[in-house]
């Protein structure tokens, strides 16, 4: 029986008749998820599961919203925080329940672990995220690909993030904030980026505890993380060869 | 933090704020406040609910697709308050002025619950909003207030007379219902968060009479004092 976190019911949305799963693979920047989840769709395809993908800030009537306001540069933490709320209730109601009712499986690219912990790190209040994302379902399963900060370093520091394009372009703006370059943690993107990295990780670590989610080494060679990956879906999804 | 407005904040400036269904007068009341608090000296700054320009756009796009669930406008309405908040409200309470503002937390909570949106989660997600120092409430009937707006009006529109949630095809009947329940809300919110209730159905000049002497309360201990 699907659930969301506070036990609150969305207006007009019914939950009672869903039949698909929900699954999410979270991680942070450059851990290789978006690799992971293409396979594993795939995967699933050729077994005869009808499946969906759906990402962070990619609602197409929000994720504009999202754009506009980094361009007019107003944005503080809170409304930050509002406007990834406001795009993944438009995401859960538009595209992840009624996939659900339609009795596909749903990967999540990030949930909401991942709002969790940006918004933490930037000092909003536990309880506000905890009870503003209540409506949120609960996934019937989160795989958390951990990576350490070391290993990371060289998948993300390359020259297509450093140069000056990145910079110019309001896509990449998005990223500035995702890599925490707005909480200037110290005199240089690198200071800054690990850092920021470090706290991530070690709010997801605490999370992976306080929710159950299944830790796998992101460190290891794709091949290897695919595996564990296919090996817990198959787990939740009760399939046995 | 969890609800930051259920205590005093502690801002130099004052902040005071009106509530009321369309039509109740609540807007000309809070101008004729303005005037005088002017006259006596002060420095007033105005604003009023959804002026920001940050969501104004989405939610214009969402109501014209009619994309708008009642949780999504829920939060839209939320980002855009907290927007307004830290630009437009924070900055002259620090300032030490006094802030006046035309609809505040509490239209959200009747409108939102009217729209079938949970009353804990509403409260919870306007729980970084201040308590402001003065809050009035415009109570008019129904009956009342929907002459007041008909009045040069040729038709109401889709959202504003709630025609989203269901209750009549007729937009003139649809409205009717929906205020009435707005109604029903704002009661119940003047006795939680205990604003403070104008019979406005009374003439402009003796609801400003109170309104004013009311006002002065707040003056009492006000020092503006910017924070430096």
């Amino acid at each position: 029986m699907t659930r969301t976190f506070s036990n609150i019911t969305l207006p007009k949305v019914d939950l009672s008749d869903i039949t698909g799963k929900l699954i999410v693979i979270e991680g942070t920047d450059g851990v290789g998820r978006s690799t992971q989840i293409s396979d594993i769709k795939e995967w699933l395809e050729v077994k005869g599961y009808a499946v969906t993908v759906t990402g962070w800030i990619r609602s197409p009537f929000i994720g504009k919203a999202v754009q506009e306001a980094k361009e007019r540069h107003t944005l503080n933490v809170h409304t930050f925080s509002l406007l990834y709320l406001a795009d993944f209730a438009d995401r859960l109601e538009h595209e992840i329940i009624p996939a659900l009712k339609a009795g596909y499986i749903v990967l999540a690219d990030r949930y909401i672990y991942t709002a969790f912990a940006r918004s933490l790190i930037r000092g909003i209040d536990r309880e506000w995220l905890l009870k503003s994302y209540g409506f949120a379902l609960v996934p019937d399963a989160v795989f958390y690909m951990r990576i350490k900060v070391k290993t990371l370093i060289p998948r993300i520091l390359n020259s297509e993030n450093l140069g000056d394009e990145y910079w110019k372009s309001t896509d990449k703006m998005m990223d500035f904030w995702e890599s925490g370059m707005d909480m200037r943690l110290g005199e240089d993107f690198y200071d800054s980026f690990i850092h920021y990295q470090k706290k991530v990780i070690s709010i997801f670590d605490s999370m992976a505890k306080e929710y159950g989610f299944h830790v796998v080494d992101a460190s290891k060679k794709f091949s290897h993380v695919n595996k564990i990956l296919k090996e817990g879906i198959k787990a939740v999804l009760g399939l046995t060869e | 933090m969890a609800r930051k407005y259920l205590e005093q904040h502690t801002y130099p400036g004052k902040l005071i704020i009106v509530e009321g269904i369309d039509g109740s007068g609540k807007s000309t009341q809070l101008k004729l406040l303005q005037e005088w608090l002017k006259s006596l000296g002060h420095q007033v700054f105005f604003t009023e609910w959804n002026s920001s320009d940050l969501v104004n756009e989405t939610i214009k796009r969402g109501k014209k697709k009619n994309l708008l669930t009642p949780t999504t406008f829920s939060i839209l309405h939320a980002t855009d308050f907290a927007d307004r908040l830290n630009h437009l409200i924070l900055p002259p309470l620090k300032a030490g002025m006094l802030v006046l503002a035309d609809r505040y937390i509490y239209t959200a909570f009747a409108r939102d619950a009217v729209r079938g949106v949970d009353h804990e989660w509403v409260r919870d997600l306007y729980g970084f909003a201040i308590k402001p120092n003065l809050a009035f409430y415009f109570k008019v009937p129904t009956d009342v207030s929907i002459k007041r707006i008909m009045i040069g009006r040729p038709s109401l529109k889709y959202y504003e007379a709630g025609m989203d949630i269901g209750f009549s095809d007729d937009p003139v009947e649809s409205f009717r219902i929906f205020q009435g329940q707005i109604l029903d809300e704002y009661d119940r919110i003047c006795s939680e968060y205990g604003l403070n209730i104008i019979d406005a159905t009374k003439s402009i000049n003796s609801q400003q009479q109170i309104v004013r002497e009311m006002a002065k309360t707040v003056l009492e201990n006000y020092v503006p004092e910017p924070i430096i």
